[in-house]
């Protein structure tokens, strides 16, 4: 075994915990056109129940906010952000460390009718990209049409960016969310700095 | 590329979905009351018609729901698109 | 250096005030910014760009646009690029080009540019950027929908560019001006739509820094593919010129009407001093004026139709232009040039000194993206060409692009597409529409004329392929009726330019050769891309690193440091083996093998896909998909299964886990997650939607750590002094949940190797943390880390198959020697019926065995067939077909065993076990015996350590 150069980590770590620097160094790049940061840790259950059972109701209450179902929407109560994943599917995102207790509270109030709560915390990291030229950047390697007039805040989509499967949500002020599975985060974040080379320096 | 309508998420583009070939072949309700003739009927026979055609898709890259669509194989125009277990719609 | 002698003294598009030096064929010239390759040659007097691929005959710049048959150029310098146009290369300073007879060379070196592709949409996409596409892009956009205008040429204006309309002219610059002004607008130029897909998808390609030579930008893609999906679109895209089938109608001087008039108007250079004209209609006469007007002489106009033009001829007579009317070309002299043209008609023929002949054959309304679309073509015999005639996508045609060639014409026409449109896509459009005025000249019908008479080996109808009227007989005397064998027996219309100027003229000639109308023997399909488009520009952003997703688990950057050499599992990296200072792979492999066999290893298996399965009928589920029974497995406990497709084929396997009464882990094969996810949700979407189950990926949620060998009890017990890990209290194919070096961990009891084992499953995040843990631990038992390689060699010991290599999905249950697995309790699950086939029964399936070649040494290379011994009783392999007994599907050097091993598929295996067979391999014939499939502790001693 070659010598262990690395530094032990006696804490856990994010996917994308090695690219933080190359990521933050996309807003100097790019004079602030585009932001690019992993926000590690977030809580995420993924949820699936009968949107018109009695749970649906029940995830609602406990949550602050109606489940939503339309295609495409991510509610918002507080803190926590409910994403429309499909017709009986959602991914309920709050802050880090969080995810224990909001499965213990969704386990107890949605009772029967068999709703599935899965801890999938670990297995999308969430990257957070803001910036004036951010749908711009997006559409190098997404198909949806990212005009503010069809996805503006509240709005999710599952789709492809790149060659990536991801979670697009549309937050405020401009900025989206990117959630992406883990193991595929440092081909994401690879693929984003390159794409993000493009604003570097003075546009046609 | 191929737009076609998730009947959950809307218009997207062909390689967001799987295909899952002919749609109505039912997995049947008892396979060892089949002889060995109609099981692999079952298992190895489909149609393969120019013009209209009721297929499956799944929206792979998105809500992973299944659904049967009416297209079209020679303009490749998808003329219907129909919920799983709903009878196939009449295409005029 | 040249002085550009054939450079007008003033007019032209060009920026006298900024000079540009190049390189051609070797020499040095000087041209302007705002010329192309070809019009700064033409300006130095040079027509001869190359000689043609077969005959190898001289080749002089024929059009001025993407049409371009002859001029095609490699660039060399500042980056090679082969194949480009000479018309459509923008000209820059230090441009070094040459001459290609028809093949160009790709350079070695890798391209340093970025290329890049968006994905765009629009209310209303307008291709072309002439006088019809700007006029409906400015009715489309006045509306706020989103528009987009792409066009092939470095600025808007379409036609207009090679004519002196200034006033229209004017009125398009400022249209361009509003378009780019509006945020909802993107007007690409240098821009080319090349195909048109389903449901108005569009893909164009935009040229972003070639024309800026080496100043182009570092971070600016060089080439970009624009996504376009479009709600309408208007295909503005003009029309080419044709040319005429005549003796010498390839000697460089000879040159479309059109492109002379675009030299001369547009770049502000004379094509020639001294020009004859030969057309069958109208439009040539615009280009005698302007180049009689720039100072070319013309020296006579042979228009082919008797009465000549009613409208042209008097004001040519008031030049002192002499028309014949009645008139063509008999044969064109001169060697590198033309130097004399013969002219024949109803009062005989004469000879005609000029240094240039413009031929004019009629337009051709560019369809191809119509045709990419599906749309139908017809032929308009009053205008001679084949136009637009419907098709089911939503798209217009307006001007030139759908016969309609007089400028007014196409203003209004565009007017009305774009209008028309952008209502069709919901918005409402102005009440009135400002044009600007255009002259029109009534035109008189163009005369249908595709060859004249003459010698027909010397009338070429496809220059880039040296295509002749001779040629084309020959096909159709050889039977040929349709204009698409032709196509293929002549290789008319296959070129670089698909047959931009010669399609139509080739269909033309087969017509008049076969007698019959040119509107029913149609042209050949148009198929996409309309212009050549450089592989890089369509790879994007997808090369290097980004070819293909790299998954990477979350141990990833520790195995990188530790120095492991890693192996693709589909997308997946995964270590293959660590390497220590100076060892070899296999050297490496025997050790970390002896290390789980003897002391204590570990492994990464992140990769494994998982999915949570939860919910009343979760058992019932798992019943039905695995061969086995799962129902009966009890909360706490492990089972490994196998799930068959229908037919009764081995498709994935894994372990199962019981976590509660209605709720189970599954692993899958690393490469088989996705689909064994969507093979479950297909059945329980589908056939039993009655069912209560929900399935989620849970993939990356875990990590998993293997921790295997002997002594691994040891190294769990020393970090987690809590857990009871003896065989009683914790047995084979069992789960603990508990704290493994404070962080908590699903302890699996599972062995993929035979020997005691764990699997440690953790939260992605804890993955690093929990590794160095063990890694630590495991120091004083000499804790060695292993690969993928190891961990094949020490399944295939145990003659564990792994699904996908040591199967195809030929290959059944009972063929792996796994009869066992095949529940004979449960009523049904999927694949059961097909095991009563009489297919599966047949007693020379293939079936998994072991294989040791008897010299002890030889490992058999994967793939490589056996054949029986009485097939090679000779000595040597009969003639083909060889008998074959099967094939290798894994092979290895075993430390355990001291001697390499494999593992085959051989017919009816289980009943040759102690027979030898051979393998070929090369000239030698390797004999090997057949042994079971287990070659390691078959009595299965060493599970529980
Ligand atoms: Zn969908």
């Amino acid at each position: 075994m070659a010598e262990q150069t690395t530094v032990r980590p006696t804490v856990r770590r994010s996917p994308l915990a090695l690219a933080a620097d190359r990521l933050a160094d996309v807003a100097a790049a790019t004079g602030g056109a585009v932001s690019i940061a992993e926000v590690p840790f977030l809580a995420q259950l993924n949820l699936r129940l009968d949107p018109k059972g009695p749970a649906a109701d029940a995830a609602g209450k406990e949550l602050g906010v109606a489940l939503p179902t339309a295609a495409g929407v991510a509610a918002r109560a507080g803190e926590l952000t409910i994403a429309w994943l499909g017709p009986d599917e959602w991914l309920v995102i709050g802050p880090a460390g969080g995810e224990g207790d909001l499965e213990a509270r969704l386990r107890s109030a949605l009772g029967t009718g068999h709703p599935a709560v899965v801890d999938v915390s670990a297995q999308r990291t969430v990257l957070e990209l803001s910036g004036p030229r951010v749908r711009d950047l997006l559409a190098f390697g997404c198909a949806l049409d990212l005009h503010p007039r069809s996805f503006s805040e509240g709005a999710c989509a599952q789709t492809r960016l790149a060659q990536a499967q991801v979670v697009l949500i549309a937050r405020e002020s401009g900025a989206f969310w990117v959630l992406v599975r883990s193991s595929f985060a440092s081909y994401l974040a690879d693929w984003l700095i390159d794409a993000s080379v493009e604003f570097t320096g003075p546009q046609a | 590329m191929m737009l076609i309508s998730c009947p959950w998420c809307g218009p997207r583009e062909e390689a967001e979905f799987h295909y899952g070939g002919q749609a109505h072949v039912s997995y049947p309700e008892d396979p060892s009351a089949l002889s060995d003739e109609e099981w692999a009927r079952f298992l190895f026979y489909r149609d393969n018609p120019k013009g209209p055609f009721a297929e499956r898709w799944n929206h792979s890259a998105s809500c992973r729901r299944w659904f049967n669509v009416i297209r079209d194989t020679v303009t490749y125009e998808i003329l219907a698109v129909y919920p799983v277990g709903t009878p196939k719609p009449v295409i005029a | 250096m040249s002085t550009q002698e054939f450079r007008t003294a003033q007019g032209g598009r060009i920026d006298r005030s900024r000079p540009i030096r190049f390189r051609f064929d070797g020499s040095d010239y000087t041209g302007y910014v705002g010329d192309t390759l070809a019009s700064a040659l033409l300006a130095n007097g040079v027509i001869q760009t190359s000689t043609s691929i077969k005959f190898d005959r001289p080749r002089g710049i024929f059009a001025a646009g993407a049409e371009e048959p002859n001029a095609l150029v490699q660039v060399e310098a500042p980056f090679p690029e082969p194949m480009l146009t000479a018309t459509t290369v923008e000209l820059y300073d230090g441009l070094v080009a040459c001459g290609l007879g028809g093949q160009g060379r790709l350079s070695p070196e890798p391209d340093p540019a970025r290329y890049d592709s968006v994905h765009v949409h629009c209310d209303v996409l307008v291709v072309g950027a002439g006088p019809a596409g700007l006029a409906a892009a400015a009715v489309a956009a006045e509306t706020g929908a989103r528009v987009i205008v792409v066009d092939e040429r470095p600025e808007p204006g379409g036609s207009l560019l090679g004519t002196r309309e200034t006033s229209v002219l004017e009125w398009a610059t400022s249209v361009a001006d509003r378009l780019r002004s509006n945020p909802e607008v993107k007007l690409l130029t240098r821009t080319t739509a090349f195909g048109y897909y389903d449901d108005n998808f569009v893909l164009a390609v935009e040229r972003r820094t070639n024309h800026l030579g080496a100043a182009a930008p570092a971070h600016r893609s060089r080439e970009r593919i624009w996504r376009i999906r479009a709600r309408r679109v208007i295909l503005a895209t003009g029309a080419h010129e044709r040319p005429l089938a005549f003796n010498g109608n390839d000697i460089p001087g000879v040159m479309l009407a059109g492109a002379a008039r675009t030299y001369v108007n547009r770049y502000g250079v004379l094509p020639g001093r001294r020009a004859v004209v030969l057309t069958t209609n109208d439009s040539a006469y615009e280009a005698v004026f302007d180049l009689l007007d720039a100072g070319v002489e013309i020296a006579a106009v042979a228009d082919l139709r008797t009465g000549g033009s009613p409208v042209w001829g008097p004001r040519c007579a008031e030049r002192g232009v002499e028309v014949l009317a009645g008139y063509g070309v008999a044969d064109v002299t001169g060697a590198d040039r033309v130097s004399a043209v013969t002219l024949a008609g109803p009062d005989g023929s004469r000879d005609v000194a000029a240094d240039l002949l413009l031929v004019s054959g009629g337009w051709n309304p560019v369809g191809a993206l119509y045709s990419h679309a599906g749309g139908r073509l017809r032929f308009d015999t009053d205008l001679g060409s084949f136009v637009p005639d419907g098709c089911r996508q939503a798209v217009a045609v307006a001007g030139a692009a759908k016969g309609t060639f007089g400028l007014a014409g196409c203003l209004a026409e565009g007017a009305a597409a774009g209008r028309e449109a952008v209502e069709a896509a919901g918005f409402t459009a102005p009440a009135d529409t400002r044009l600007p005025a255009a002259d029109e000249q009534p035109a008189s019908p163009t005369a249908q004329v595709w060859v004249l008479p003459g010698d027909e080996s010397r009338q070429y109808v496809d220059l880039q392929r040296d295509v002749t009227v001779a040629e084309i007989r020959r096909a159709t005397g050889a039977g040929m009726r349709s204009v698409e064998h032709v196509k293929r027996y002549t290789t008319a219309g296959t070129a670089h330019d698909q047959g931009k100027t010669s399609g139509v003229l080739t269909s033309g000639v087969v017509a008049h050769l076969l007698g019959v109308d040119v509107g029913e023997l149609g042209t050949t399909t148009f198929r996409p891309p309309y212009t050549p488009v450089s592989f890089a520009a369509l790879a994007g952003r997808d090369r290097g690193m980004l070819y293909d997703p790299v998954r990477v688990t979350a141990l990833h950057p520790w195995h990188e440091a530790a120095g492991a050499l890693f192996e693709n599992v589909g997308q997946w990296k995964r270590p293959w083996y660590y390497p220590r200072d100076g060892e070899d792979m296999h050297a490496a492999v025997l050790r970390e093998c002896r290390a789980a066999r003897e002391g204590v290893a570990m492994m990464d298996a992140s990769t494994l896909g998982k999915i949570d399965v939860q919910g009343p009928d979760a058992a019932v589920l798992l019943d039905r998909l695995y061969t086995n029974m799962m129902s009966t497995l009890k909360v706490g406990s492990i089972r490994y299964g196998v799930m068959c497709r229908a037919d009764g084929m081995v498709f994935d396997d894994g372990t199962v886990i019981r976590l509660a009464e209605d709720r189970f882990l599954v692993t899958t094969t690393t490469g088989g997650a996705a689909a064994v996810l969507e093979w479950m949700e297909d059945f329980l979407q589908t056939e039993w939607p009655d069912l209560r189950v929900h399935c989620t990926s849970v993939t990356e949620q875990w990590a998993t750590v293997a921790l295997v060998g002997p002594r691994s009890r040891e190294v769990l017990a020393t970090l987690a002094p809590t857990l009871a890990v003896d065989n009683a209290s914790f047995p084979f194919m069992t789960w603990r949940d508990t704290e493994v070096a404070g962080i908590p961990t699903r302890v699996c009891r599972i062995s993929f190797s035979g020997e005691l084992a764990y699997e440690l499953n953790v939260s992605w995040w804890d993955a690093l943390a929990l590794w160095q843990a063990v890694y630590d631990a495991g120091q004083p038992f000499g804790i060695t880390t292993y690969g993928t390689e190891t961990m094949h060699v020490l399944r295939a010991e145990k003659g564990f198959p792994i699904i996908g290599q040591d199967t195809d999905g030929t290959v059944t249950p009972q063929d792996l020697g796994m009869d066992w697995i095949v529940s004979k309790k449960k009523a049904d699950f999927v694949g059961k019926r097909s095991f009563a086939r009489a297919d599966n029964h047949r007693p020379d399936r293939k079936q998994l065995v072991g294989l040791l070649p008897d010299d002890g040494t030889t490992l058999l290379p994967e793939g490589v067939h056996l054949v029986a011994a009485e097939t090679v009783a000779t000595g040597a392999l009969p003639e083909p077909p060889v008998p074959m007994l099967g094939h290798v599907t894994s092979s290895y050097h075993s430390a355990a065993l001291g001697r390499p091993f494999a593992l085959a598929l051989i017919r009816g295996g289980r009943g040759r076990i102690g027979e030898r067979v051979y393998a070929p391999l090369g000239d030698a014939l390797v004999p090997v015996t057949i042994t079971s499939s287990v070659l390691y502790d078959p009595e299965g001693a060493r599970r529980d350590g």
